[in-house]
């Protein structure tokens, strides 16, 4: 058994042959004894041919995996047309170059140029100029182009994959990919994530592993030859669910979270960043419920910028794509600290000078936030959440600044969204005002998680106290039917965003009580969404709490 | 000569779907439009390769030229792409 690490490019599990890829070579033709002129003809023949090729390869494209997908092939046909590439082959071709290798020059020219870029984005590029030279020179060389597959599908090994050599490819007999160089930006790595193909790259394979039995771990960043009989149960299991959950996806796809008996509720997701988001598309939620922004802040080494943020922010505003996606605003100190906000050390933490408290003190960290997220609602459906309330003070200075950072915005001439605002019902105070906090805000978010901790005076972060901590508590349950009693008198929405949200014994319970939306880790949405539906409500008294 | 500033938001900057739009809708027009960013890094807006080597990034202004032709359409034409795309 050998096995070697990578970096994921897309995530799943395949069992197979593992088949080595060659490229084939392009053959050196320089002495073939054509005129300058002549060999620019026979280039810009290829030209019309890779072309053509190429509008072939978009329109397939464009039908199995969508437009985004065949916008790279259309790049590729653009960077043919582009006069300085196309200058860089004629100054080749004067020289003395053959068409072919000239392409091929002017190829490696313009690679070498993007590989020395500081964004990796713009690095990955390099793959895309070589990729549609090479098409050239193989026209220009009568080569085959790229590999073809026959017979039994392979996990396939490649030093580097194009993205035009990955959909040449016939996708029923490739089970996943590795490559030893490449990109995890590279658009043949976005076609293999579109793809939903398990995929590698960074692996460092043996070409004698040709020919043998593969396991490709795309969740794990693993590949193993010859694996034993243990490996191989393990890796079924794995394979199992991940093909699971793709049915689950299949089954669910587009459809209402509607019980039997006709009741609805939305299912969204909890995200820590844009990272994240890829997860939620996936799972077919219906938005990001909660967008836990303290993260963008414990990751940094000094606080992100309102540029920073406002990056952030708007890759999800904009992924989501209409969906509503909440930002909670700044939820740190207590269990959360960066050494940046020079914190001082507090007795009781868990009751200190944390989240709306920081923010409402130091204003300008607050300001930068909110900034940024006004902005990101240019380009999506954002919504503002305020965490830790306990009173309508505090909800009413928030307002007062995002006010302000929309003045400020206006003048400036920033295109802005209009957020809708709404307060995290996590403390047993916001509670009993709840129906204050309904008639002054869009929608209530219950944190169950700080709402058991103090609702039950349990600190939530020791774990001698463990078998203390209930967050089915009825004292906690009540606390939340009457915030959803509230939210419904006031025609405000109500939404649990704390881990108690995927409780599938309390769904009925929740649904019962007019939740409005339930928001949980990506990964349990479908299962979820899948619960709900096979609920009926019908003929079952009010649970006992 | 028509010149306009912008700022970009995308949030990868001048990516090469973007370059290749804005390629696509400079050539649409009678004028010769040139991209320029600070450290005097400059393109012309219908060369791709080069608009992609300028690296231009998020929240990175750039100075838009629009020379020959109907130079007010072609600003004006010029300054909603980039509103809506960049």
């Amino acid at each position: 058994m050998e096995t070697a690490g990578g970096k994921i490019i897309q995530g799943g599990v395949a069992t197979g042959t593992l088949r080595v890829f060659r490229r084939a070579e392009v053959p050196d033709s320089r002495d073939a004894g054509l005129t300058p002129d002549q060999e620019w003809a026979r280039f810009e023949a290829a030209c019309a041919q890779a072309g053509a090729q190429l509008d072939e390869l978009c329109g397939r494209v464009r039908e199995e995996l969508g437009e985004e997908s065949a916008a790279i092939f259309e790049i590729h046909r653009m960077m043919l047309e582009d006069e300085d590439y196309l200058d860089a082959v004629r100054d080749a071709v004067r020289s003395g170059e053959t068409a072919g290798r000239a392409a091929l020059a002017a190829g490696e020219r313009f690679a070498a140029a993007f590989a020395a870029m500081e964004d990796a984005y713009m690095r990955a590029r390099a793959g895309d100029v070589r990729d549609v030279s090479r098409r050239v020179a193989g026209i220009l060389d009568g080569l085959e182009g790229g590999g073809t597959l026959s017979g039994e599908p392979v996990i396939l090994a490649a030093e580097d994959l194009t993205p035009s050599e990955l959909m040449q490819l016939d996708r029923s007999r490739l089970l996943g990919v590795i490559t030893r160089r490449g990109s995890v930006n590279s658009h043949a790595a976005i076609l293999a994530r579109t793809m939903n193909l398990p995929a590698l790259t960074g692996v460092d394979f043996r070409d004698g592993w040709d020919g043998r039995m593969a396991v490709l771990d795309g969740f794990g960043g693993r590949i193993c030859v010859d694996p034993d009989a243990g490996l191989l149960a393990a890796m079924e299991e794995k394979r199992r669910v991940w093909l699971e959950e793709a049915d689950l996806l299949q089954e669910l796809k587009g459809k209402p979270n509607i019980t039997l008996d006709g009741r609805g509720i939305e299912v969204c997701a909890n995200i820590s960043g844009p990272g994240d988001v890829d997860l939620v598309l996936r799972s077919d939620a219906q938005g990001v419920g909660l967008f836990r922004s303290e993260f963008l802040f414990l990751e940094a080494e000094d606080f992100p910028t309102e540029e920073e943020q406002f990056a952030a922010y708007r890759r999800v505003a904009e992924a989501m794509a209409g969906k509503r996606t909440v930002i909670r605003t700044l939820d740190i100190g207590a269990d959360k600290r960066a050494d940046y906000f020079r914190l001082e050390k507090e007795e009781n933490p868990a009751l200190g000078l944390r989240a709306i408290r920081l923010c409402l003190t130091r204003r300008e960290i607050f300001k930068t936030q909110l900034r940024a997220i006004l902005r990101a609602g240019a380009f999506g459906n954002v919504a503002v959440l305020l965490p830790m309330i306990i009173s309508l003070r505090e909800v009413r200075e928030a307002r007062e600044l995002l006010e302000e950072c929309r003045a400020e915005l206006r003048e400036e001439g920033a295109a802005m969204g209009t957020p809708e605002l709404g307060v995290m019902v996590e403390t047993p105070a916001a509670v009993m005002i709840a129906d204050e906090l309904a008639g002054e805000v869009d929608f209530l978010s219950l944190g169950t998680n700080d709402l058991t901790q103090y609702t039950l005076a349990v600190d939530r972060q020791n774990p001698g106290l463990e078998r203390f901590w209930d967050p089915r508590h009825p004292a906690v349950l009540r606390m939340i039917r009457h915030t959803a009693e509230a939210g419904r008198r006031h025609g405000c929405r109500v939404c649990i965003c704390g881990d108690l949200a995927a409780d599938r014994e309390l769904t009925a319970a929740f649904l019962r009580m007019g939740v409005d939306e339930l928001s949980v880790p990506p990964s349990a949405v479908l299962p979820l969404r899948r619960w709900i539906r096979g609920l009926d409500l019908r003929g079952e008294g009010e649970a006992a709490f | 000569m028509k010149q306009f500033t912008y700022t970009i938001t995308d949030p990868i900057g001048l990516h090469a779907r973007l370059a290749g739009l804005l390629v696509k809708a400079a050539k649409g027009l009678d004028s010769t439009v040139t991209v320029a960013c600070t450290g005097g890094r400059s393109a012309e807006a219908t060369r791709l390769m080069a608009l992609m080597i300028m690296g231009v990034k998020s929240g990175e202004t750039v100075t838009v030229t629009v020379e020959g032709g109907d130079e007010e359409a072609s600003a004006a034409a010029m300054e909603r792409f980039f509103r809506e795309n960049l």
